[in-house]
């Protein structure tokens, strides 16, 4: 998904490893993998292209005796223990591609080695009032070891949550993923994490920084959000190491006569003619004469016609929007606009 | 064997001293353009979407930021296995090491580079115009024609030809005199400074002309290959070109591009320029902030009032400043209060707060007025303005600069004040 402007959400977690020095990744895709696959069309953006190691793309194929679909997060890795069994670097990071945040690999790494842990879960005290029903949640010991693991629990018993992201060895990770595979199972957190927690030393590595995970409209359109604050863009913007996407090649953006824009976030090859207050626009998109954008977040390549109004919105990608034509999100709610239409000038 | 039909040589040596300080540390290619791209992106851009490969790019003056942009040629797609973009230094020979001497001179000590793909024709282009330009057109133009050379040509104003190398042809477009800036001009085809010459030739006329000091291409090889009768061929030019070589044609070709649709237009899809992006947030536009009629580049955090201006990558504009007709480049900060008004700021310059650039009467450079006029305020790289300071029109400043410095409050229209060494 594009985060803040210029980027995808996977861009922060590539760009971590580059920045903790991991040479070699894999990249596990099958859901609407098109675009995520465009974007990775290269490794070089996040510094990867080097002869050891690399960046890898990993979709599920077709073998003479499997021809199914990554069950899980578990039987997603299963379906590529080879390319684990083939490598030979000690330990293994597992990180999802939708968290928005900054992480130093090595740090976690290290802490793992001093807590002598089997597996080390990152995770994070949330702010009172969020709503975690959607995470996992983790009660540790005074020792930071992990007592008790649920997955979306609906009565949440304490407030910190599983960020998605695992340091462990290698072939301690190859092990369980083949004795989770021989019973059927497929899911890393419920069928690994759960099921060991007592068996093996697990522990929790709390972070205090910038964490947030797009999974839901509302997460998404907030998180977008966040970056309108001066604090938020000085972590992610100015502060090394910085967030690496791919180069779009984009003239800069330009505000014509009549533009006025207020508190936001304008990206690369946009063309401004009308007002935009507190909203984020990504890139390449043409707002028209007269138009105002409201509190919403413009993504990538969207065309709006002149008069036209739009507040509290998700705009999609590669959208045209008529002239004339207004759009609201009622009550506070975020109103997803899809407008496939014709697109007649530009 | 290796084989190029057409390679492409950049000149990209020169220094550019009409462009004051913004040269005086960076070869007049390298110099910021457009809010994101440097001059020599233009000619690069134009190699790869011609479907030209391999480019040699000659480099000598200052050559440090022309070499680390262009790197192994990553952003034009000019990372090759055989080909691609090469920068070619003067280098030691074993007897007569020199530097280069002349455009064409530069092309001679390199004729083994280009001897190396074995091309039929090479294409000489310079570094410093701003153009968007097919030259694979051009080369069907000199094919159609069995020319030995063909010269870019573009129609200008008859009053303004005696400033340029002018090119007189007969009805096939077949060169039959030229005037190198003529007082009386018989005709209006100015050269561009792009050549396309048959290898075989361009190699003859370098060897042949070997001993010639200082060889240029436009005082030099063309008239030797006119004297020699080869069919010199005139491919004209209708399109957009700027010579950004002095600080006034660089502010108005940087201002052409705010224009509702320009007529040098960086959004068309299919003829696109690339250039090295090191900054890629998007920018923000604070609260009480103002951008009209202006072009922005990536991560610059405006918080004041920005009309008809080029703002580069990574700028930041403080609150209440308000800046018109200006051109500020990658990096530089701007404090508070400030008013500027016809202003070059070149990279990484550091603005105090409630600082006035381009204020009073005109007045004439006190020691390059044919450098530093028409109205504007050139600021050179790295330069520091304390807070409080007025300067004047026509005036420059460079190097880092505190109160002290400054005769009163400011410094005068007119007046100069460098305190950078080499």
């Amino acid at each position: 998904m594009p985060v803040a402007g210029s980027y995808r959400s996977i861009d922060f977690t590539l760009s971590n490893m580059s920045n903790s020095h991991i040479q070699k990744v894999a990249v596990l895709t099958q859901y609407n993998a098109r675009s995520l696959n465009e974007h990775l069309s290269s490794s070089k953006w996040w510094d990867f292209g080097r002869k050891q190691g690399g960046l890898y793309v990993l979709t599920p194929t077709v073998t003479a005796d499997n021809s199914n679909w990554y069950r899980g997060t578990a039987d997603a890795i299963y379906q590529n223990l080879s390319f684990l069994k083939n490598s030979h670097e000690p330990y293994v990071v597992i990180a999802s591609g939708d968290g928005v945040y900054k992480l130093d690999f090595n740090k976690v790494l290290e802490y793992h080695i001093d807590k002598k842990a089997d597996i080390t879960v990152v995770c994070r005290e949330m702010e009172p009032g969020t709503n975690i029903e959607r995470f996992g949640t983790i009660r540790m010991n005074e020792e930071s070891r992990i007592e008790e693991i649920e997955e979306k629990p609906l009565q949440a018993k304490t407030s910190t949550v599983s960020c998605g992201i695992y340091v462990l060895r290698r072939r301690q990770l190859i092990e369980m993923i083949e004795k989770c595979a021989e019973e059927d199972r497929y899911d890393f957190v419920r069928d690994i994490l759960v099921r060991y927690k007592d068996l093996k030393r697990i522990y929790g590595y709390k972070i205090r920084s910038y964490w947030r995970n797009i999974a839901s409209v509302e997460d998404y359109f907030r998180t977008n959000m966040d970056f309108l604050k001066p604090e938020v863009r000085a972590y992610f913007f100015k502060q090394y190491p910085d967030i690496y996407s791919k180069v779009d090649d984009l003239p800069p953006a330009k505000y014509n006569v009549g533009s006025s824009v207020k508190n936001s976030l304008i990206s690369s090859g946009c063309i401004v003619n009308g007002v935009v207050e507190n909203s984020v626009i990504f890139k390449k998109s043409y707002i028209g004469n007269n138009c105002v954008i409201k509190n919403s977040i413009i993504l990538n390549d969207v065309y709006i016609g002149d008069n036209t109004y739009i507040e509290n919105c998700i705009v999609e990608s590669r959208d045209t929007i008529r002239a004339n034509t207004r759009y609201v999100g009622e009550d506070g709610k975020i109103r997803i606009v899809v407008e496939k239409n014709e697109r007649y000038t530009m | 064997m290796i084989k190029k039909e057409m390679i492409a040589m950049l000149l990209a040596g020169g220094q550019g001293s009409r462009l004051g300080v913004l040269t005086s540390k960076v070869a007049k290619p390298a110099v910021a353009f457009g809010g994101k791209y440097r001059i020599i992106d233009f000619p690069l851009s134009n190699c790869i979407n011609s479907g030209v490969d391999t480019v040699g790019v000659l480099t000598q003056y200052q050559p440090l930021r022309l070499n680390t942009h262009i790197g192994i040629g990553i952003p034009w797609d000019l990372d090759r296995n055989i080909g691609g973009v090469t920068v070619l230094p003067p280098y030691e020979k074993s007897s007569d090491s020199e530097w280069y001497t002349g455009t064409a001179n530069a092309i001679y000590q390199n004729l083994e580079y280009m001897e190396s793909f074995n091309p039929d024709y090479v294409l000489i282009l310079s570094g410093d115009h701003i153009y968007k330009m097919d030259y694979e057109v051009m080369l069907d133009f000199h094919k159609a024609n069995n020319a030995e050379v063909t010269i870019a040509v573009m129609p200008v104003p008859i009053e303004e030809a005696s400033r340029f190398g002018i090119m007189i042809a007969d009805e096939n477009r077949r060169i039959t005199e030229f005037e190198e800036k003529p007082a009386h001009p018989r005709s209006n085809l100015a050269s561009m400074g792009i050549y396309i010459f048959n290898w075989k030739t361009l190699k003859e006329a370098l060897i042949a002309m070997a001993d010639q000091p200082a060889l240029d291409f436009g005082k030099h090889v063309i008239p030797y290959c006119h004297e020699k009768q080869y069919p010199l061929f005139a491919y004209e030019f209708t399109g957009y070109w700027k010579d950004v070589g002095t600080l006034s044609s660089y502010w108005e070709a940087n201002m052409e591009l705010i224009d509702i649709v320009p007529e040098f237009n960086l959004y068309e899809e299919y003829w696109k320029i690339y250039t090295k992006s090191e900054i890629q947030p998007p920018q923000y536009l604070a609260e009480d902030s103002v951008a009209e009629r202006c072009i922005v580049g990536e991560g610059t955090d405006i918080y004041g009032k920005v009309y008809n201006s080029v703002i580069g990558c990574g700028v930041t504009i403080g609150k209440g400043t308000v800046i018109r007709d200006s051109i500020i480049m990658n990096h530089t900060q701007i404090g508070d209060g400030c008013e500027l008004y016809k202003a070059i700021v070149a990279e990484d310059v550091k603005i105090g707060n409630n600082v006035k650039l381009g204020v009073g009467e005109e007045a004439e450079n006190e020691t390059a007025p044919h450098i530093y006029n028409h109205g504007l305020v050139t600021i050179g790289e790295k330069s520091v303005i304390p807070d409080n300071i007025s300067v004047g029109k026509n005036s420059v400043i460079f190097g880092v600069t505190e109160a002290a410095d400054y005769e009163g409050p400011g410094l005068a229209s007119g007046k100069t004040l460098i305190k950078a060494g080499e």
